[in-house]
């Protein structure tokens, strides 16, 4: 695995591509070694705000010069993010976490599940997929409130299907109806969402005897496994931890659904 | 010019350690730092059992600081032993273990099992954990338990013994006086302070432990003040902390009476801060012409 850099690097564009949605394309070095599923952290200038944010990967360009996050504004860091324009110099630390195994993939009918904000790391993987082209199909299964985003993009990677709360595109609900609605049959999943969104699909999973490989994410403060602020409850013991506890930044974030207490 | 610092009979190449909790046992910030570098790695707090800590959210941001509630999670004294102690093994910095515990015969098992570990220099004993419930800071609150355990501590610790106080009380003098009653060889201060932070639009807590230790540059003024009435309370040395993030920082609580100096939260702000601090130094000491470190310690009345 690369070595974990706080770098500085270079916002080289910026647009909100949904209310409260944005889209950074950030210039840097950290996209050299960057993988589906992993994430960075992003600091705010402000020094009344401390802590990186951990955002997750949407896109590495095709030179790996660059790296794009989709990110919603939730608070004060976010906010200050959102007001960056191009040329806007900020430091990350990166690259950080796991990332999803593309090696499970192969041979399988896979279902790319994102809901909300979960959506942008889907993106990523859903064209390492299709680049590598050894799953027998790749179904992108995208839940939203009611505006879309990044639907676009995925459609050029994956079949898309699609769940918005409002019933204003695709299926009325949840990224489970959309599956009932399309009859759509997979042998594995690669998620990222709420937290609701996770519980049933984990449940999902094992009532249909597939694989589901789940992205979490918690409140975080170091980013790099030392602080043991983000963890998350597994089933047997942590071989780091020694405890049912295992390191959402460093352990995860992708956890097989089935080792997790969520 | 010379940093090297002495504290307890200790040699350290130069003041700098890394404030337990922060810092693992160094292992991830390996990766950013070189800890032949730094004056001394001390650990996450090690109990003589594993711990699991608390539920999650553990950690929650307010202004210029953090909350945490991990609650002491480690993953007891043998993997601490056989994986932490072996990994510091390599590096040429003193090792400072942090020992937490539920009762004095915790502590004990732990301060015993360390005694023979060459590795370990010094122990600093943990007596000022906010964020569990048994032990820990219900000895760091009162000076006669305070001033017990430490005496029974000291009966069975083959390393110099470092006691890390709490600022949650009203008179730190006290309770720095208590600790070297007690035959303490040195005090390290302060621990977080026990804070809370409240989601108004959730309406609930932002921990789930819903108290937490406030750390990071907010703290620093308060930890100052109780470094400098510590240092005027007692003859043993002293290690200062809390919300140090430059040189500057640094200087200034030795100046206030700290031997050494010790950087938390702001490891997890920038990673590179503790080696970032050891060279600020040299430089300030460089400009300021300043032969020796350890003539500035306490050089503020």
């Amino acid at each position: 695995m690369a070595q974990k850099k706080k770098v500085t690097a270079r916002v080289y564009r910026q647009d909100e591509i949904a209310d409260g949605i944005y889209d950074m394309w950030i210039e840097t070095s950290l996209a050299q070694d960057a993988r589906p599923g992993q994430f960075i952290s992003v600091y705010p200038h402000s020094q009344a705000t401390l802590l990186p944010r951990p955002i997750s990967i949407c896109e590495v360009n095709e030179e790996k010069t660059m790296l794009r996050i989709v990110y919603r504004v939730a608070g004060q860091g976010t906010t200050e993010f959102s007001q960056y324009h191009a040329g806007k110099e900020i430091s990350i630390l990166g690259t950080l976490g796991n990332g999803y195994d593309l090696s499970l993939a192969e041979g399988k009918r896979v279902f790319l599940m994102g809901g909300g904000i979960g959506i942008p790391p889907m993106l990523e993987l859903a064209k390492e997929l299709k680049k590598a082209g050894k799953a027998a199909s790749v179904s992108a299964i995208l839940g939203y409130r009611n505006e879309l985003f990044l639907d676009e993009d995925m459609k050029r990677y994956a079949d898309l299907y699609i769940a918005t709360e409002d019933g204003s595109a695709g299926s009325r609900g949840t990224v489970m109806d959309a599956i009932a609605d399309n009859h759509l049959e997979g042998d594995m999943i690669f998620a990222c969402g709420p937290m609701p969104m996770l519980r049933a699909i984990k449940k999902f999973a094992e009532d249909n005897h597939m694989e589901a490989y789940i992205s979490l994410e918690e409140r975080m403060a170091c980013g790099v496994g030392a602080c043991l602020g983000c963890i998350v409850k597994t089933k047997e013991v942590d071989a780091h931890s020694h405890v049912h506890n295992a390191r959402i930044c460093t352990d995860g974030p992708v956890y097989d659904a089935k080792e997790v207490e969520i | 010019m010379n940093t090297k610092v002495k504290i307890a009979g200790v040699e350290f190449k130069n003041p700098v350690m890394t404030a337990s909790g922060t810092f693992g046992s160094g292992m991830e910030y390996s990766e950013f730092v070189d800890l032949n570098k730094l004056g001394a790695v001390v650990t996450k707090g090690v109990a003589n059992v594993p711990w699991p800590g608390n539920p999650t959210p553990r950690v929650a941001e307010t202004y210029g600081g953090m909350l945490n509630a991990i609650g002491l999670q480690n993953p007891g004294i043998d993997v601490f032993v056989e994986r932490d102690l072996a990994f510091l093994e390599q590096f040429d910095t003193k090792v400072i273990v942090n020992v937490c515990g539920k009762s004095v015969e915790d502590y004990l098992e732990v301060v015993e099992r360390l005694g023979d570990e060459e590795r370990v220099d010094m122990l600093e004993i943990n007596v000022s954990c906010p964020n569990v419930k048994e032990g820990a800071i219900a000895f760091g609150q009162k000076t006669d338990a305070l001033l017990h355990i430490t005496q029974e501590i000291k009966r069975k610790a083959k390393q110099p013994v470092i006691m890390k106080l709490s600022p949650n009380v009203t008179d730190i003098a006290e309770m720095a006086r208590a600790a070297e009653a007690g035959g303490a060889d040195a005090i390290s201060l302060i621990n977080t302070i026990t804070g809370m932070k409240i989601d108004i639009n959730r309406r609930c807590f932002a921990l789930a432990n819903k108290t937490g230790g406030l750390s990071g540059p907010a703290i620093k003024p308060v930890a100052v003040r109780m470094v400098w009435q510590a240092a005027n309370a007692v003859k043993i040395p002293i290690i200062g902390m809390g919300g140090i993030a430059t040189a500057e920082d640094a200087i200034e609580f030795m100046m206030a009476g700290a031997g050494a100096v010790a950087v938390g939260a702001m490891n997890f702000v920038n990673p590179y801060a503790t080696e970032e601090i050891v060279s600020g130094i040299e430089k300030f000491m460089q400009e300021k012409g300043i032969e020796d470190i350890n003539s500035i310690v306490g050089c503020v009345k």
